[in-house]
């Protein structure tokens, strides 16, 4: 199985590299596009701000690389949030990847800390290869201020004031707002689904 | 519901986890990785590891040690000790740590937040403040690796948290010293105060010694985690059944 993370120029690349290593993978990290979309599986990490990884995703080329791939994508935190169409972060609109229908704002969570960090508990509202042996009520590994609302793309969902999209997927490509990496087994059947998937 | 973490701490000098009785007369409790897995199957919720000698003696964590731990690890753990520098602190989270914390170098010049959080974004961005009561106030104390270059800061807890909060922390862990290492309960009063004026996530840090303590904290301070060390470390409280006891008490906690 290749595997590519996607280095964006701002992640934490290392700790999404280790959790697939403890699944068996090697993965390549790699900004070069020939690499990317020889690789049967992607990975768009992330941790920092959505509108400097756009400018490093364009001062890299690599949007319409990513937009063209038909093979297996997920994105992690950031990652995730880059495959939407329009992302608003710091008050400023920024254009995202547009793989997956919708916005991403501010978290509203109402009188509660922010960021939301710590283990929430994930609701599934679909069925779908990711979440096989996933149940409702387990607990994943949230850091975030920003979060995608709740649409057709939905795969399970978390509350903290307000519900959102907590896993979503469009077509070849999904997107955890939270860090499998860090999310315990939960996490890892998680990414062993993301190398099992056959589209 | 997001659930209240618990969060055992490794306090490390040279490598290898030690504790000590309000910060001082340093035992050794075990090996890094040793003590990072065996924490992590009993279900912490998150690990924090402190350098507790580095901003005293100007040396920075190893990032070989943090490189080591996140290959194991598969739940999130900070990195605290010597961070001085946007440059250390990319280091860290580039070997994968998922936050960094500083207390010291912040103090000496607070601007660092500001970088940091630019940087990395508030998400990883914890400051840890060793607070001390001082009759009816408590104030800020830096340098607590060791009580020989211990300082007075001459600044307030409270003015110190909204500062550093204005400034990008993105979570404030509070060591209450005069609890600490003794295990007489956390300092609900200071936590209290501190909680109505902190709105990002904050961590109770000293006098964990009875499940009780943690209901208490979670329940009267509203604190979002607390950290302990002793009690861990020496098998007092073992985790699996104060996360059973808590949940129980009706808290929400991952088990």
């Amino acid at each position: 199985m290749s595997l590519v993370i996607v280095d964006t120029g701002c992640a934490n690349l290392a700790s999404v590299r280790y959790a697939f290593e403890r699944l068996g993978v090697a993965p390549i990290i790699s900004d070069d596009a020939q690499v990317i979309e020889a690789a049967q599986r992607i990975v768009l990490p992330g941790v920092g701000s959505a509108p400097f990884a756009m400018k490093n995703i364009h001062a890299k080329n690599l949007k319409p690389v990513l937009q063209a791939l038909t093979q297996p994508v997920i994105g992690i935190c950031l990652g995730m949030q880059l495959l939407f169409e329009t992302l608003d972060e710091g008050g400023k609109k920024v254009a995202g990847l547009g793989l997956v229908k919708g916005s991403v704002s501010k978290l509203d969570t109402a009188d509660l800390p922010a960021p939301h960090m710590g283990w929430n508990s994930l609701e599934l509202v679909k069925e779908d290869p990711l979440l096989t042996g996933v149940q409702s009520g387990e607990f994943a590994y949230f850091v975030h201020s920003y979060a995608a609302d709740l649409s057709e793309a939905t795969l399970a969902q978390t509350e903290y004031g307000a519900p959102f999209s907590a896993i979503v997927r469009q077509n070849n490509v999904w997107g955890c707002q939270f860090h499998p990496e860090r999310s315990s087994k939960t996490g890892a059947k998680i990414l062993k689904n993301f190398l099992d998937i056959k589209l | 519901m997001l659930t209240r973490r618990i969060i055992p701490c490794l306090d490390v000098r040279d490598g290898r986890v030690v504790k000590g009785v309000q910060f001082r007369n340093h035992e050794d409790v075990g090996d890094i990785l040793d003590l990072a897995l065996r924490y992590r199957d009993e279900g912490a919720d998150e690990l924090v590891f402190y350098d507790i000698t580095a901003s005293v003696d100007d040396r920075t964590v190893s990032p070989d040690w943090v490189s080591r731990v996140s290959r194991a690890l598969d739940i999130p753990f900070c990195v605290a000790g010597g961070i001085k520098t946007v440059e250390a602190a990319g280091a860290r989270l580039a070997a994968g740590a998922d936050k960094i914390s500083i207390n010291s170098p912040a103090l000496i010049r607070p601007d660092l937040v500001n970088e940091l959080s630019e940087a990395y974004g508030v998400q990883c961005i914890v400051v840890g403040i060793d607070s001390f009561a001082d009759g009816e106030t408590y104030r800020v104390k830096s340098h607590t690796g060791d009580p020989d270059k211990m300082r007075e800061t001459g600044r307030l807890t409270v003015d110190w948290v909204k500062d550093v909060v204005s400034r990008g922390a993105g979570e404030i862990v509070l060591n209450c010293m005069n609890q600490d290492g003794v295990r007489k309960g956390y300092d609900i009063e200071q936590l209290k105060s501190v909680r109505a004026v902190c709105d990002v996530p904050l961590i109770a840090s000293g006098g964990a010694g009875a499940v009780q303590h943690f209901e208490d904290v979670f329940k009267q301070a509203h604190v979002d985690g607390a950290l302990a060390a002793s009690v861990f470390h020496k098998s007092v409280i073992a985790i699996p059944d104060l996360k059973a006891d808590l949940r129980g008490a009706g808290i929400e906690i991952r088990l």
